[in-house]
């Protein structure tokens, strides 16, 4: 009877393990980038943050929406006001209806969002082999150890081990849960010319647009750890001023009864 | 005097005005200002009013939120990152909520073994007990609720998972299902309702909570050694005594709170649940909010679905009938030396029981959390009613006085002759 069970039982693991659980099997822990926002009292690089917006607009924002961003929050990561109006400026969008009824086309201002690549998930997928590329607003938020993770993702591309039948379309990465990934490799050395001269190697590129991102899902960041020392701060000193008073208050008990 | 003003003893002309007729100033005084409070409370005693405040930050926080927050499935998501991003210090509002949740259920837990350690539950006080029960169920509906709102992964499978447990019931199950989600699968209309229900209950638990806080008025409150008060020799007054050591704790806890909201105000929280909710993708694991995490794990403890409910809602209901589950009659676990080893125990099954809802449900994770949850209610059911009977106490000390200030009590005045005669005296 036993034996039965654990036959049954040894089955019943294998098969579930062939399927989905390999799907969404162990992935490898992300290396650590050491980025300067890390720490609690971390801020964010403004110039990497640069280069990291100029990485996400010429590579992936083929293919990644980023819905929540406006062109005037460009302004916080340090760029001027020419620079983002310009930016902004360079896309199209549609507005209206106007006074005649109809929907017209004019240039982006700073108050638009960012134009996402495709008008909805079913022609995002249609466009990549059925895969969703997800939205990168707080992406850094939506994963453990988001920044690390996406670091090593977008720099871990590797050939598949032997023994490893990578589906149709699918790209080995063993930092992506379940090791293959819909999204290709999508950064190679080179492939944006950054204007200060910094010298686009995947790793750099990587790293930049990490910060960029990390910046855009928490751009409250830098404010809320000034804020939160200054508070500590404020409940420190009330925390010794009430705690002196207590023990003051209170020494006259030790002594006589109330 | 059957009509006609109050005797007022305020001062302040127009506070005196008001006083004499509604007297709540002379209540406040008579409650917080004199109200006699035993001498020796230790910082265990400031968790009830370090609840209430977390309360109100609740409410407050809450009520800027519902001004910007939109309960729609299509906007829901958005609307709360708009509240990170495009509202006035709205990740302020939002980090201290949704940390808040935590702090509440942390200073809850905490308020709670205070009164299993020192058995604040017993005769005259097991009213003030059950009402206290009934915010914590209240706390964990608001909460649940409250994680529906964002709208992200977790958010929807978390409901659709807890919701799905009342279809477990027999012939009724279904159509409380329904009810809930007010359709047929946790859609717009729940998330509708839970907003509307989520807005209601914490005053519900206001209300509760003055109930609470008039049965503690009456009994008055416990203390560290479970002796009642015999005498104005062993209280003090409210004010200034707790009021300042009250003021102490606030502080404490006001750093530990500032420190998760400005500093690590996603440690709590799921990161799926800055994923949108996609009802075609399940997550890996579906786990709800830390608080809840051993409750789920008795849940799944149980291979029957029926029967992981009924022990769910049972490890919680079994708090009401804890006065009377507990046969000793002496309170304080200082003076149970079994007992308070059998209660140490429970707080440590309690916290595997968090550990292994935290964990996918396969094993060794299953046959933990049964043990656990065997031992849990074993606590209640078979430790506490024996014990009352087996158990050999440790002398309990005269009075409160006398154990506080040694022999200098007896220079305050003599003892009443009630206490003097029954030193060893247990209720
Ligand atoms: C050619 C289209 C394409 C481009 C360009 C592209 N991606 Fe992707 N990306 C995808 C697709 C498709 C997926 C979904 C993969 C899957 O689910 O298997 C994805 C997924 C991701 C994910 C989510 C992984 C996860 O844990 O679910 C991240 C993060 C990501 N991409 C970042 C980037 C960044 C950063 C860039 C620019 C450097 C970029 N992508 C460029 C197509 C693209
Ligand atoms: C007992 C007190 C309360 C508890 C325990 C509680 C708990 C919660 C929790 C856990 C969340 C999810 C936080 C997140 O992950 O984003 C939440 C969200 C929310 N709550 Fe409450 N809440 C309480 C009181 C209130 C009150 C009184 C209101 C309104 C007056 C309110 C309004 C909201 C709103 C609008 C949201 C959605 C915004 C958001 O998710 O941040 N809450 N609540």
């Amino acid at each position: 009877m036993t034996r039965i069970l654990t036959a049954l039982g040894l089955l019943a693991g294998l098969t579930l393990a062939s399927t989905p659980a390999l799907a969404a099997g162990e992935a490898r822990p992300p290396r650590d980038g050491h980025f300067s926002f890390a720490h609690i009292f971390g801020t964010f690089d403004r110039a990497a943050a640069q280069r990291g917006f100029q990485v996400y607009k010429e590579v992936c924002a083929a293919c990644h929406s980023m819905r929540l961003l406006s062109f005037r929050n460009l302004l916080e990561i340090g760029l001027s006001e020419q620079q983002v109006r310009a930016i902004a400026a360079s896309v199209e969008v549609t507005d209206g209806p106007n006074e005649e009824g109809q929907m017209f086309q004019r240039p982006g201002r700073l108050s638009d969002r960012f134009p996402s690549p495709f008008p909805n998930e079913q022609a995002a997928r249609a466009a990549n082999n059925g895969a969703y590329p997800p939205d990168l607003s707080v992406i850094i938020k939506a994963r453990h150890n988001g920044a690390n993770y996406v670091y090593s993702l977008l720099t871990g591309y590797q050939d598949p081990p032997p023994g490893v039948q990578l589906g149709d379309g699918m790209h080995y990465n063993p930092y992506f849960p379940g090791g293959q990934i819909a999204m290709a490799s999508v950064l190679n050395e080179g492939q944006v010319e950054f204007a200060d001269g910094t010298p686009a190697t995947v790793d750099q590129m990587a790293r930049d647009v990490v910060t960029f991102l990390a910046w855009a899902a928490e751009p409250e960041t830098e404010q809320r750890r000034r804020m939160g020392i200054r508070v500590m701060i404020f409940l420190a000193v009330a925390g010794v001023l009430a705690y002196g008073v207590k023990r003051r208050v209170w020494a006259e008990l030790k002594t006589k009864p109330a | 005097m059957a009509i006609g003003l109050h005797k007022s003893e305020i001062k302040n002309p127009v506070l005196r005005w008001v006083d004499e007729r509604l007297p709540i100033f002379t209540m406040l005084h008579k409650e917080y200002g004199t109200f006699p409070t035993p001498r020796n409370f230790n910082y265990f005693w400031n968790f009830g009013a370090l609840a209430m405040i977390n309360l109100l930050i609740m409410i407050a926080t809450g009520v800027f939120l519902a001004m910007h927050y939109t309960p729609h499935t299509a906007y829901a998501f958005d609307s709360v990152e708009r509240i990170m991003r495009d509202v006035n210090y709205g990740w302020l509002i939002r980090y201290v909520h949704m940390n808040g949740a935590s702090m509440f259920f942390i200073v809850v837990y905490i308020h709670i073994f205070r009164g299993l350690y020192y058995g604040s539950y017993k005769a005259p006080r097991e009213l003030l007990w059950m009402l206290g029960v009934v915010i914590f169920l209240l706390m964990m509906a608001t909460a649940f609720m409250g994680y529906v709102l964002p709208w992200g992964q977790m958010s929807f499978w978390g409901a659709t998972v807890i919701t799905n447990l009342f279809s477990a019931f027999p012939i009724i199950g279904d159509d409380i299902v329904t009810l809930l989600w007010g359709g047929f699968s946790v859609d717009n209309p729940t998330l509708n309702r839970f907003f509307s229900l989520h807005y209601l209950l914490p005053f519900v638990i206001v209300g509760v909570v003055f109930l609470h806080v008039a049965a503690l008025h009456v009994t008055g409150s416990n203390n560290p050694l479970g002796i009642e008060p015999k005498g104005p020799q062993d209280t003090i007054p409210f004010h200034p005594y707790y009021t300042i050591k009250d003021t102490v704790g606030i502080v404490v806890y006001l750093m530990v709170f500032a420190f998760l909201v400005f500093f690590m105000p996603n440690y709590l929280g799921h990161p799926d649940n800055y994923i949108p909710a996609n009802p075609l993708s399940t997550p890996a694991h579906i786990v709800p909010e830390w608080y809840f995490l051993p409750f789920y794990a008795i849940l799944r403890a149980v291979p029957d679905k029926l029967g992981g409910v009924v022990l769910m809602f049972g490890s919680i209901l079994i708090w009401f009938f804890l006065p009377w589950l507990d046969t000793s009659k002496v309170r304080s676990m200082r003076f149970r030396p079994i007992a308070r080893v059998a209660l140490l125990l429970w707080v440590i099954a309690f916290f595997v029981l968090m550990y292994c809802g935290s964990k996918p449900a396969e094993q060794p994770y299953v046959l933990i959390s049964q043990i656990a949850t065997a031992y849990y209610f074993a606590y209640f059911l078979v430790i506490l009613p024996a014990l009352g009977k087996l158990e050999k106490p440790l002398p309990l000390p005269e009075s409160i006085s006398r154990a506080v200030l040694g022999e200098k009590a007896l220079g305050g005045g003599p003892l009443p002759a009630s206490a003097a005669a029954m030193p060893m005296e247990k209720a």
